[in-house]
């Protein structure tokens, strides 16, 4: 068990499995598909992100470096969230990014669903973690890794 | 932040609730970034990326009539995103039928971007910023943007001032008349952390470039060195061209918001070499380099050897001089191969403006005559149809190679293969 401490971009706590990606996470290539097709256990559809193409994503602590790619990006993560698609958390090694922060920001001032989101957990978060592990998530960006 | 008298009073509701929660949104948007303040937004005018009517989409189109029912409008008119549907694209009777049910919401929503601001009915494209258009910001100005590829045109080589914001973010900056202080708008955050060293023996292949920094820089500022050997150092319409082709690729395969090119782009022909940080990082890029990006792109076509069965070129949208240089291409190489038409569907996507423009000239006439359809429709768009998925569809947009199943191919080898009619060799 190790904890890391980050900051808490959206406060929030939650329990749940890590699905950890350590290449950019690509938020509309991955919610696409599922968003399309109504899957509600998310499942990713970001054919170049080989850790993660296929996996469901709903429920789990999404745990990325950044997102990247189409400035859609947040606004799809405030879909998956209205419709109930959402991770349980996003937990971020390094800074949040633009896009990513947009989405937990929006689905938190817009919609009831609570997707705690916390970044700067330091590089040795992402090379420790590993998906399936179980993640704990304190409101203070105390996150912790089982 | 520290919010002025105006601001404040809206965060406190001053302009009603929706109000309020769209001022607490980029407030806590800004805060996370570390914005002080709020500045203004000065472009005439804004773009958003949203522009389909995507039946799943609802929780979009909820939140835009929450706010024109609130009252709540567009402080500048906007442009928008392609649209999706065009039905001269080629399509068979069951993807026309998801198409339907797919974009049922299109006419609905394209009412409610006319209530929040829309500039024009064909205000509908990637490229706002090309001058048929009429969105064409000025070196300094403060943008509430969205759209990765446009963001990056704007930022690197207009010398405007945009974050990368997403969808929804953007139209509140437009709605508010301000964005949160931070990141690209300011001056250090314009600074290049990355030296991109261009080392290759031919000038490289816009689309596989981008790509390339993209990957590595992902959303950091890198400024390319080297570049001028092969595209001078004009800004004229094909420099132009190219670098919207490899920014749209930088954006998409990685996160770049603005990259500078040495002697080339404006801030980095006025500020020269103080653009780039103390302990910038260094990237060399040669051949080899490029090669090995292009052949790490997945092919996800169920039958890899497949015969293709259409071909998108135009993403982000064609310029006028691109769809002339296309034509002009592929009419030679099919006069050199004895053909007077494609060997398969090919479709050129350009702006609706640009689109009514080319249409006038005789080169369109000459397009017309190899059987290339001209659409001003989203590629991704129509490959988002779970029909078309599956079909074998080449491209040489990166952006459509990484968020579809569509193929890549570079210039060369998408000639070569509409002229033969199967995958390139």
């Amino acid at each position: 068990m190790k904890t890391f401490k980050g900051r808490a971009v959206v406060p929030g706590t939650a329990k749940a499995e890590a699905l950890v990606s350590h290449s950019g996470f690509n938020t509309l290539a991955s919610f696409q598909k599922s968003l399309m097709s109504g899957d509600k256990e998310a499942t990713c559809s970001d054919q170049n992100n080989s850790e993660i193409f296929g996996k469901p994503m709903y429920g789990k602590a999404l745990c990325l470096p950044q997102t990247i790619g189409s400035t859609t990006g947040g606004m799809v993560l405030y879909c998956a969230s209205a419709l109930g698609q959402q991770p349980a958390c996003l937990l971020f090694s390094g800074p949040i990014d633009s896009l990513a922060a947009a989405g937990a920001i929006l689905s938190d001032v817009w919609t009831d669903v609570s997707m705690p989101t916390v970044d700067n957990l330091g590089t040795e978060f992402l090379e420790y973690v590993q998906t399936g592990k179980t993640i704990t998530v304190e409101a203070d960006g105390t996150v912790t890794v089982e | 932040m520290q919010l002025n008298n105006e601001q404040q009073m809206i965060l406190d509701g001053s302009q009603g609730e929706v109000m309020a929660k769209v001022m607490k949104t980029l407030v806590m948007y800004g805060e996370t970034f570390g914005a002080e303040r709020m500045v203004q937004v000065t472009s005439d005018k804004g773009h958003l990326v949203t522009s389909f009517g995507l039946s799943v989409m609802k929780p979009v189109y909820s939140l835009m009539q929450q706010l024109i029912d609130a009252g709540v409008m567009s402080k500048q008119q906007f442009s928008v995103d392609p649209r999706p549907l065009d039905k001269n694209v080629p399509a068979n009777l069951l993807q026309n039928i998801v198409f339907k049910v797919m974009y049922s919401k299109q006419k609905q929503y394209e009412k409610q971007l006319q209530s929040m601001g829309l500039m024009s009915d064909d205000a509908f494209t990637c490229t706002c910023y090309m001058d048929e258009i009429g969105n064409k910001p000025q070196q300094g100005d403060v943008l509430s943007w969205a759209e990765s590829s446009a963001v990056v045109y704007a930022n690197s080589v207009l010398g405007a001032r945009c974050n990368r914001n997403s969808g929804i973010i953007e139209m509140f900056g437009s709605i508010a008349g301000c964005v949160p202080y931070f990141g690209l708008l300011t001056d250090d955050g314009r600074k290049a952390s990355w030296v991109v060293e261009i080392k290759t023996t031919k000038k490289p292949e816009a689309q596989i470039l981008g790509s390339t920094i993209g990957m590595k820089v992902m959303e950091e500022v890198p400024f390319i060195r080297g570049l001028d050997q092969f595209i001078g150092n004009e800004l004229n319409q094909q420099v132009k061209d190219y670098l919207k082709d490899m920014g749209a690729a930088t954006a998409s395969n990685g996160a770049v918001g603005l990259y500078h090119v040495d002697g080339l782009t404006p801030e980095a022909v006025e500020q020269k070499d103080a653009l780039i940080r103390d302990d910038a990082k260094v990237y060399v890029i040669d051949d080899a380099e490029l090669e090995r990006v292009k052949s790490s792109y997945p092919i996800v076509w169920e039958d890899p050897s497949a015969t293709p069965k259409l071909c998108f070129v135009g993403c982000p949208h064609l310029s006028l001089s691109q769809l002339s240089e296309w034509t002009d291409r592929l009419e030679k190489a099919l006069q050199a191969a004895g053909r007077s038409k494609v060997g398969l569907p090919v479709v050129f996507t350009a702006a609706p403006a640009v689109k009514a423009k080319f249409e006038l000239t005789a080169d369109f006439q000459r397009l017309k005559a190899l059987k290339i359809v001209l659409s001003d429709i989203c590629p991704l768009m129509y490959m988002n149809n779970p029909m078309c998925r599956n079909m074998p569809v080449i491209t040489n947009s990166n952006k459509l190679r990484t968020y579809t199943t569509a193929r890549y191919c570079t210039d060369d080898e998408i000639v070569e293969a509409i002229v033969k009619g199967g995958l390139p060799s």
